[in-house]
């Protein structure tokens, strides 16, 4: 027995020969319920629900804010908002939709799907996963709590300096924003991190990488990029922090500093940012259009490829934001150019999908249809980027309602649509029941016609001058009528999404039973019931090929995967990790219980940034101590978790 | 049917390693994540600092070339640091002397907080301070931004020295060791970079 603490002997079972396995795992893994059980929970499905519920009331709030800039635009010289009024709401719109919403839906359905698809019992770090969603929360609620002291960022989400400095800008409005990103960054860099580790290590035995879904891809992908690019807009906001309180140097033209430097740092960031937000949605899109194509994807090999090779371009194009700033005319070459072939590894994707649908039987569920738009309004806004990626035409468009259509095109296409989609997909696996058909169509199509009445004019009215982020514009400029259309799609777009929510709300309650499995699908988290128990996989499955459940159909490879005969592991939390490429068994990994300390750290930083926004050292100070104690206690090695050694005989 | 059973021996497996077990610990991978995000950190920061060197001009940098009195025989000394913890981690590792890891950490600590002092003087002896030039804004920034970094290895490695004395590690459960160290690796590679930046430099061009 001298090495019963570091190694074991797995034992591998079936439900057949153990039937009373469940049952203990459920004992083992089941979250008491309760406050302390919502607060202190580690289960990735949990934490992966409370992801997409906060960021859909981020949508809704972002949506609300472009309704009233709507109202203002529909008729010339309108009077609805002050100037004042009108730039604080396009900044919160564009912070909410692309901060707090693009990217934390994605990290919800992550969060919920990855150990489902990858046959593991829980996230890499489990602590890290609750840590994550709760500072992203109190980093949301920190930027929103702008409007209660009526000091609501005002520079646009880009924020360029100098305009953010304190000369021109003196409120607190820019502080929130700064430091709100910098807390916001945390949430999510350890959030990546959690994603990268996980995919790393476990998968089940057998997964090697050319088995991973593509959702698993895309999310992972994009969580190696948040690990490069993030760094860059925390340091940015953070100078400009300090070129506003401390009196340095970094932006400020006056003085030597260098303007340019914020709009670097922030594009570096900023347009990797933008494939970050759509390539987790394309992996969805990837792993499900096909299975309501009744077929494997095309091409998986070339579309894992190309997403890792679209993140990689997408740090090489951050200039083509700059065009219009007066740059070396090389550099602006380069950087145009370089945006050309980014268009290449993006295509990749459409043509797989193209091609899945032609070469299989469709089904035309809700989900199917906003795939196929979600397709559709990828092209039309990857043609209107490339037409931006032109210098030339860049220049004439750059500031315009032209840009603003492309990247609705983009952001509500690859983002909203997939998102919608993938919710009418895998809600079923997330509440035991399906969403209703009927409604789902209805949604649809309104928020489809809805979001193209609203936009596709807004290409029109760019090409005809009209400029961004303006709060008004004269009747002889003849720009009203093409508003008033956009302001009426916009407000039918609302009512579809209101649709989908109602529908939401109404099949959590009443909707039909869907089963393990009621898409027929091949993936393993389709294996296991709707919702799926607390420890997710009884046995951790053994999978032998990239459709573990059509195996028997397709007869790829020549093994099967293994799904009732598996690893046990039931002696307190435990999962299987495996090794990185061909994962093969390696380490029998103890899981922790749940912990209120995840909560309790990200509430003390809250007090820290809070302490920082009102310039107190002491609350500051005070509060950076405490956080350091929580992570001592929450890190204090643990012998239940084997992190000690054994004890010594005697 | 033969395919299956070949399968089902595939999955019998020998003896595993369980718990947090080194390098095959999650927390060795999470180590590794954040010494990438961290790093380029770094980067962006040094980035800034040549940037703004490069768009600045002649005016930028100031007067007097940096001395490298204080600063060379710091860096030294924060490499030696990195040596003592190496040597530590290496004693709880062969398992042959009970004492060698708290006592590599304990030099290592009070190296790095030999560090910091010098650094700090290093700070008082200049005749710029953080509001007066982009070249002051980023030199404060950059070396603050990393002894931060160093005061945050220094408390890692206090911690470290306390699980060490309560005798929570041992040749085969030792994680926390190897991961806190590699991160005060980090932090002494990234030194040299920053030190390359601001005193190295200005005597090259």
């Amino acid at each position: 027995m001298a090495t019963a603490d570091y190694e074991e002997m797995p034992q591998i079972s079936s439900l057949a020969d153990d039937p009373g396995l469940p049952e203990r795992l459920q004992k083992i893994w089941e979250t008491k319920p309760g406050l302390y059980g919502w607060i202190a929970t580690v289960d990735h499905k949990q934490i992966g629900i409370k992801y997409l519920v906060t960021a859909f009331a981020f949508l809704l709030l972002g949506g609300l804010e472009a309704l009233v800039m709507r109202v203002q635009l529909a008729q010339p010289g309108e009077r609805v908002l002050s100037p004042e009024q009108y730039d604080e709401l396009f900044s919160m719109h564009g912070i909410t939709m692309i901060f707090l919403y693009a990217l934390p839906v994605l990290s919800g359905f992550s969060n919920f799907l990855f150990p489902l698809v990858l046959g593991s019992r829980d996230m890499a770090f489990p602590r890290l996963n609750a840590f994550s969603y709760w500072v992203y929360l109190a980093a949301g609620l920190f930027m929103y709590a702008s409007f209660l002291v009526g000091a609501v960022p005002n520079d646009g989400w880009f924020n360029y300096a100098p305009y953010s400095l304190k000369t021109y800008n003196p409120g607190p409005n820019m502080d929130f924003y700064a430091l709100g990103m910098i807390f916001l960054g945390i949430s999510t860099t350890v959030g990546a991190a959690n994603f990268i580790v996980t995919v790393m290590r476990l998968r089940a035995p057998g997964m090697s990488i050319n088995r991973i879904p593509i959702l698993v891809w895309g999310t992972t992908t994009i969580s190696v990029g948040v690990l490069f690019a993030v760094p860059a807009v925390s340091l940015a906001f953070f100078l400009l922090w300090c070129d506003r309180q401390f009196g340095t140097h970094f932006y400020n033209a006056d003085s030597g500093g260098q303007p340019l430097l914020w709009q670097h740092l922030f594009w570096m960031f900023a347009h990797p940012w933008v494939y970050i937000i759509v390539l987790p949605a394309m992996g969805m899109v990837s792993d499900a259009l096909p299975i309501l194509c009744r077929r494997p994807l095309v091409g998986y090999t070339v579309v894992v490829l190309g997403t890792v090779l679209t993140m990689v371009l997408g740090f090489g194009v951050w200039v083509h934001h700059m065009f219009a700033v007066g740059l070396p005319l090389v550099a602006s070459s380069f950087f145009s150019g370089a945006s050309f072939i980014i268009t290449i590894p993006s295509a990749i994707a459409v043509f797989a999908w193209v091609a899945t649908i032609w070469t299989g039987r469709p089904v035309f569920t809700t989900a199917f249809h906003y795939f196929a738009a979600f397709i559709v309004m990828f092209v039309i806004g990857g043609v209107s980027g490339v037409m931006t990626a032109a210098v030339p035409a860049d220049l004439e468009l750059t500031d315009t309602y032209f840009v603003v259509a492309h990247i609705h095109y983009v952001l509500i296409g690859i983002n909203l649509f997939g998102v919608l989609g993938a919710l009418y997909f895998w809600f079923p696996k997330m509440s035991g029941r399906l969403l209703d058909e009927r409604w789902g169509k209805w949604g649809f199509w309104i928020t489809f016609i809805g979001f193209n009445v609203a936009f596709l004019p807004m290409h029109l009215t760019g090409l005809m001058g009209m400029p961004r982020r303006v709060y008004t514009y004269p009747a002889e400029a003849g720009w009203g009528p093409i508003n008033l259309l956009s302001t009426a799609g916009a407000f039918l777009l609302a009512i579809g999404i209101l649709v989908v929510l109602a529908d939401v709300i109404r099949s959590h309650r009443t909707g039909v039973f869907a089963g393990p499995n009621p898409w027929d699908a091949p993936t393993l988290e389709w294996s296991i019931p709707s919702p799926p128990p607390p420890y997710n996989f009884a046995l951790i499955p053994a999978v032998a090929s990239r459709h573990p459940l059509w195996e028997d159909r397709l007869q790829e490879g020549s093994g099967r995967s293994q799904l009732d005969r598996g690893f046990v592991l039931d002696d307190g939390k435990e999962t299987l990790a495996t090794t990185v490429l061909d994962a093969e068994p390696d380490i029998i990994l103890k899981m922790p219980e749940d912990s209120p300390w995840p909560f309790i750290t990200a509430l003390v930083m809250c007090a820290l940034f809070t302490g920082m926004l009102l310039q107190s050292v002491w609350v500051s100070a005070a509060a950076g101590v405490l956080i350091l104690l929580c992570i001592l206690f929450w890190l204090w090695p643990k012998r239940r978790l084997l992190q000690v050694a054994r004890p010594q005989h005697g | 049917m033969a395919d299956l059973a070949e399968h089902e021996e595939d999955i019998v497996v020998e003896p595993m390693p369980v718990g947090s077990a080194g390098r095959k610990s999650s927390g060795w991978y999470g180590m590794l994540a954040l010494i990438v995000t961290e790093g380029s950190l770094f980067v962006y920061l040094l980035f800034s600092f040549y940037y703004s060197w490069i768009w600045g001009g002649d005016g930028f940098l100031p007067g007097e070339r940096p001395s490298l009195w204080l600063s060379g025989p710091d860096t030294v000394i924060l490499i030696l640091s990195s040596v003592a913890a190496w040597w530590g981690e290496r004693g709880v590792k062969q398992g042959r002397r009970g004492w060698q890891l708290p006592l590599g950490i304990a030099i290592a600590i009070v190296l790095g907080i030999v560090f910091l002092v010098v650094q700090l003087y290093e700070w008082k002896d200049k005749t710029f301070a953080i509001d007066t030039s982009p070249y002051g804004s980023l030199y404060f920034t950059i070396t603050g931004f990393h002894m931060a970094h160093v005061a945050v290895g220094v408390l890692v490695l206090l911690a470290l020295f306390v699980w060490a004395l309560l005798g929570l590690f041992d040749p085969r459960r030792h994680a926390p060791v190897t991961i806190g160290i590699i991160y005060w690796h980090f932090v002494d590679v990234v030194w040299l970079f920053i030190f390359f930046t601001f005193y190295i430099t200005p005597y090259l061009s």
